[in-house]
């Protein structure tokens, strides 16, 4: 019985492994033969995107998925890192708790209410305010939308490593006399680098990979945008929206777009992998020299 | 103090003021617009379809995603093969919906001929949580103390019985609290649904039909500006079942530090 159970459960973990590979290599299986009808450099290159003519450039998808994902990190690493930091060491600790609950609320509003909302708040706003091709629809509404969705993740990571510093660095800090902005800045912070980075990196992926919340605010138009009040189609809105009814040439270059998606999140996340295993041997480094001491 | 401290005081709490403050106004504007439109009855068919396309889900993600999490945690010894799933579940954990999606359309709908449905639906967000599952239940054996384990082998209970008697009833809340998040995502989805389920708006007979769940509905609305009181129905609906999973799981999370 026992030995029956122990095969059951590692068929389980077999089945994970086995559905997440067949998963790659399907959309990988299903982009490749795309390659045959234009080279990857022109297809990453291609300043055009011109389906019924057969013609398939991905550039200004990529560029306004770069610049949007970039712009949103901006914002949100700026807002979400000082609002971590007013939680944990400026505001008293029962507030503190009430806005970090806070916090999670925002985190579990589905992407689709933030596009909702701000289709219906953002984008009239910057129309009113700026103008714009897209009247409204723009990278701006984009990166706007973006930098909020990814906040919390941001907000709560950084928070969550804040708190792990030990209670000896502030004590030093403090004795040797810097000000409790110095420590902060100069001490805390850099304590807590390596979980806010992981959260940033989480971050990046999320805002990468957001769709249906980009294309109601974006505008869609797979133009290179010449201005941040241009409206702008990322990579994700790129499948979405033409997927419904590509066939045949089209189709595989869609699963190519999805490729170039899945390659960059890949990356992402083998950067962080990197990341946590370097930051472990570094403490592991540390902690070896204070025995030898 | 400096003037230069009091510039950076004051910069923070504005910062921190306006994360809070967006919350509000969103949370505000969605109350305001929505609470005199709301229509559970017209909203039927949209309802029964996300609670379709849950039980689907988690029928399926669940009893996979814990038999992995069982095996890594209790029977796995370091290995290629527990690494290669720990690496495959986290690349699982990264990849944006729209990929769930774009699988899901060529392979359930096309390949499998299963259709626009509410099952191939399903079967993609339940690859979608699939790793959420993994972990949370992974996170929640961890928690339950090797003693646990040890008295139980002592007292001569077998692997399997330990595990089913002694380790997962400890575990439950951590497990719950993973199902209740992995719901929320769910009903959150669009994009992935959107590709493989259809949009096809009535009450499903059965799952092999097309539907529509709260989010899809949602975003259909915003997207093709038809009705917006119908829109801001939706999305305080829509927003009224994600707050209650999430203190539901506020909930279980203060049982669990209780229970200590």
């Amino acid at each position: 019985m026992d030995k029956v159970m122990k095969k059951v459960f590692w068929c389980f973990a077999a089945l994970t492994m086995t559905v997440v590979a067949f998963m790659g290599v399907y959309i990988i299986a299903n982009g490749l033969p795309f390659f045959k009808h234009t080279s990857l450099w022109a297809f990453l290159t291609g300043k055009n995107w011109m389906p019924s003519g057969e013609i398939f450039g991905i550039f200004p998808m990529l560029v306004a998925s770069l610049y949007a994902t970039i712009g949103a990190m901006v914002i949100a690493i700026i807002v979400g890192v000082s609002t971590a930091i007013v939680l944990v060491e400026l505001l008293p600790a029962k507030l503190a708790a009430l806005l970090s609950a806070a916090v999670d609320l925002l985190a579990g509003i589905p992407s689709v209410i933030y596009g909702f909302w701000g289709l219906m708040v953002v984008v009239p706003l910057i129309n009113d305010l700026w103008g714009g091709k897209g009247a409204g629809s723009s990278l701006l509404a984009v990166i706007f939308i973006l930098a909020l969705m990814v906040l919390p993740t941001v907000i709560r990571m950084t928070e969550v490593s804040l708190r792990a510093v030990p209670n000896e660095y502030k004590e030093g800090a403090l004795a040797l006399g810097s000000s409790r902005l110095q420590y902060i800045f100069k001490v805390q912070l850099k304590a807590a680098s390596s979980g806010t980075l992981a959260g940033i990196i989480l971050a990046i992926g999320r805002a990468l990979g957001e769709t249906m919340a980009v294309i109601l605010v974006a505008g869609n138009t797979a133009l290179l945008p010449q201005s941040i009040t241009d409206p702008v189609r990322t990579l994700t809105a790129n499948i979405a929206i033409e997927m419904g009814y590509a066939s045949g040439v089209h189709q595989q270059a869609l699963f190519a777009t999805g490729m170039v998606l899945f390659v960059l999140i890949i990356a992402i996340n083998l950067a962080m992998h990197m990341l946590n295993t370097r930051t472990e041997r570094r403490e592991r480094r540390e902690s070896k020299g204070k025995n030898t001491l | 103090m400096k003037a230069k401290e009091k510039i950076l005081y004051s910069l923070l709490g504005i910062i921190a003021f306006s994360t809070f403050g967006m919350l509000i106004w969103i949370l505000s504007y969605i109350f305001i617009k929505g609470i005199g439109n709301v229509d559970l009855i017209g909203l039927m068919p949209a309802i029964i379809t996300t609670i379709y396309m849950v039980v689907i889900g988690l029928v399926i993600a669940v009893p996979i995603g814990m038999g992995t999490a069982i095996y890594l945690n209790e029977y796995a010894k370091p290995s290629k093969f527990v690494k290669g799933i720990r690496f495959s579940t986290e690349c699982l954990a990264a990849v944006p919906s729209i990929l769930f999606g774009l699988f899901g359309m060529m392979f359930f709908v096309t390949q499998l001929k299963l259709g626009y449905s509410i099952l191939a639906g399903g079967l993609t967000v339940a690859l979608m949580i699939l790793p959420t599952v993994v972990k949370t239940t992974e996170e929640a054996l961890k928690t339950v103390p090797l003693s646990y384990r040890e008295g139980s082998l002592a007292l001569g209970a077998s692997k399997f019985s330990t595990i089913m008697k002694v380790v997962l009833p400890s575990a439950v809340p951590g497990i719950l609290a993973g199902i209740v998040f992995s719901t929320g995502r769910i009903i959150g989805e669009t994009a992935a649904i959107y590709l493989t389920a259809g949009m096809v708006f009535r009450v499903p007979g059965n799952v092999m039909e097309s539907g529509r769940t709260l989010s899809v509905h949602l975003y259909m609305l915003a997207k093709e500006g038809i009705s917006l009181e119908q829109a801001y129905g939706t999305a305080i609906v829509l927003l009224m079942v994600v707050l209650g999973l999430n203190l539901l799981t506020y909930v279980i999370g203060r049982k669990m530090k209780n229970g200590k």
